[in-house]
């Protein structure tokens, strides 16, 4: 239980840090620990005490296995996190390009 | 033949890019046949749907095991909107596309976009949807990104942090409905969760997902990234990005969540009803404001998505067909809008209401478009948008709800002022200086709004067929609510 409770606090920090700094850098690093906080949180799930890998094998049975699914989902989500990372950083050069800072509170030429 | 949906644009988003080294105009080309395609194959989709729902097991591997698509009648008529605003788009992109430096990687991103959403409609699996969904939304950011000015670069980043606290919200909930029964096939997961109800997880998850959908689809409290991302976007992606991607990814996803899976109890659809109820009018009173053509359009969206989830919400067979055909009416006249808008600034270089000086005798085919986009938003008769909107408020009337129905009465009448407005400045409007220089827009974007015009008249007259044909069969499913299950596990 004290795993799934550090989990939510390593998500919260993110979405703290994602929302409330206001450096662009610090944004993208927010983003960052909260998906990871997920993605620990989905390998939580398939976590069993003691538990195999689940190979199939002739010569003996595994009764307690990790489940394996949570793994593989989280391969494809670890490669999501990837592209949004890397557009995000894109955008952020483009935007130190235009505006010669990183301070959210210097970009905001949008208003209404 | 449900994969075709996804293989044909995925297969050309990574086709172009070798047919744009080659020649530019095969990139488009390509594009384009890609997109007439899809539509041919969803319009078909309403034959095929005539024997029951399909069903199609990815690997041979079948349902609760395997990943599978479905086709039942709510991802015919999401098939059909995106296709046909998909082909508009594109369309109106072979003429607009050439003022911007690149089009073959806007192509590119356009087929992805297209292959993420027709993905979402078609998916049956939790996890896959949330995949598309991401492959939908990397796509639009970029999109919204692609003028690479520094407005643009802002609303693009605004828009990337929101959609991805979305996303992880998203991925949060679905984590936790794995963790209690362990499927993601969304039929077993409901037939699981009838099977060992637990109340207080299925709350958490409901409030997870509807923060998450509804952050994607912008209804108002988590509007705040709409009205600086829909308007930063080149004008056929705005189209889109209005007309149909708020809707697969927030309202149509929302919906799959809410009435086939978890299944629709009173505090949801009663959360449902003020979303709708806020957008509506939040939406309609910050629109009527606004100087710039394009974000007085955004914040309509808001306000007509808030029909659409009002409609649903109400949950009475009614309140559901209404919103259903709201949604595929606000498609039409949203997206025939934002191109309208295109054309404008194409031609005259802005879009600022106020410095515009009258253009309907320079481009009468973009002003008569716009006027019949304008009177279907505003709910004339007999254009598409007055009997969607005839549809809501008398489910509304029916189901009791009259604050509601006074609020759907008093947002369709400040539409109506606020399009008069556009109509005015934009191109009824005669100033006392010739402006010369300003022509009516190529052939393809012309080609691209009497398209989309032609739909709004055409829906709106023979409403009756397309409402039996189309919406009808889209609301038996979410009638049918967690009986879904056994209608895909039991086939």
């Amino acid at each position: 239980m004290i795993l799934y409770i550090l989990c939510f606090i390593l998500f919260a920090i993110g979405i703290y840090c994602l929302l409330v700094k206001k450096n662009l850098v610090k944004k993208i690093v927010g983003l960052g620990i909260a998906e990871y906080a997920v993605n620990l949180f989905f390998i939580l799930l398939g976590y069993r005490n003691g538990g195999e890998a689940p190979i199939l094998d002739k010569t003996r049975v595994i009764a307690n296995f990790v489940d394996p699914l949570p793994q593989a989902l989280i391969l494809t989500s670890i490669v999501i996190g990837l592209g949004v990372t890397a557009l995000m950083v894109a955008i952020v050069v483009r935007l130190y390009e235009k505006y010669k800072t990183f301070d959210i509170d210097e970009i905001r030429r949008l208003k209404g | 033949m449900l994969p075709i949906f996804v293989i044909i644009p995925l297969g050309c988003a990574f086709l172009i890019p070798i047919a744009g080294k080659l020649r530019q105009g095969l990139a488009q080309l390509l594009a384009n046949s890609c997109a007439l395609l899809l539509l041919f194959c969803s319009i078909n989709s309403i034959f095929w749907l005539k024997s029951g729902p399909k069903i199609y097991s990815l690997g041979g591997w079948p349902a609760p095991f395997g990943i599978c698509m479905v086709l039942d009648g709510l991802t015919v008529l999401m098939l059909l909107v995106v296709n046909i605003i998909g082909v508009a788009s594109l369309v109106y992109s072979i003429d607009y596309i050439k003022k911007f430096t690149s089009p073959v990687l806007y192509y590119t991103l356009f087929s992805l976009l297209l292959a993420g959403l027709n993905g979402m409609v078609i998916s049956g699996d939790l996890f896959n949807l949330f995949v598309f969904l991401e492959i939908t939304s990397i796509a639009s950011y970029s999109l919204v990104a692609f003028g690479t000015e520094a407005e643009e670069l802002e609303a693009a980043f605004k828009y990337l942090v929101l959609g991805s606290v979305a996303s992880l919200l998203i991925l949060l909930a679905i984590g936790l409905l794995l963790g209690s029964v362990s499927t993601l096939n969304m039929a077993d997961i409901s037939s699981s969760l009838t099977n060992s109800p637990s109340r207080d997880l299925i709350l958490y998850c409901l409030a997870l997902f509807i923060m998450g959908f509804a952050l994607k689809s912008g209804l108002v409290p988590f509007h705040a990234w709409l009205p600086d991302a829909h308007p930063a976007a080149p004008a056929p992606m705005s189209a889109m990005l209005s007309g149909v991607v708020i809707k697969t990814m927030g309202i149509y996803a929302l919906l799959r969540v809410l009435f086939n899976i978890i299944g629709i109890s009173v505090i949801a659809s009663s959360i449902l009803v003020w979303l709708g109820i806020i957008s509506m009018s939040v939406g309609v009173l910050l629109a009527i404001g606004q100087w710039d053509f394009k974000r007085l359009l955004a914040y309509h969206s808001i306000s007509q998505v808030g029909y659409v989830i009002f409609g649903i919400g109400l949950g009475t067979p009614l309140g559901i067909i209404g919103g259903l055909f709201h949604l595929f009416n606000h498609s039409l006249f949203k997206s025939l809008l934002f191109l309208n808008s295109g054309a404008v600034e194409f031609a005259t270089g802005t879009r600022r209401l106020d410095q515009l000086k009258g253009v309907s005798s320079e481009m009468p085919v973009t002003s008569a478009t716009s006027l019949v986009a304008s009177l279907s938003i505003a709910g004339i008769p007999p254009l598409c948008g007055f009997w969607s909107k005839l549809i809501i408020i008398i489910a509304a009337f029916e189901a009791g709800n009259i604050i509601g129905a006074l609020v759907c009465i008093f947002v369709a009448m400040v539409t109506l002022a606020s399009f008069l407005k556009v109509q005015k400045y934009a191109f009824i409007q005669k100033s006392q200086e010739i402006v010369s220089g300003i022509r009516e827009v190529p052939l393809f974007m012309l080609l691209a709004m009497l398209f989309l015009a032609v739909l709004c008249i055409g829906v709106g007259l023979f409403f009756m067929p397309f409402v039996e044909s189309v919406i009808r069969p889209a609301s038996e499913v979410l009638l049918e609510g967690t009986n879904y299950a056994k209608l895909i596990l039991g086939a």
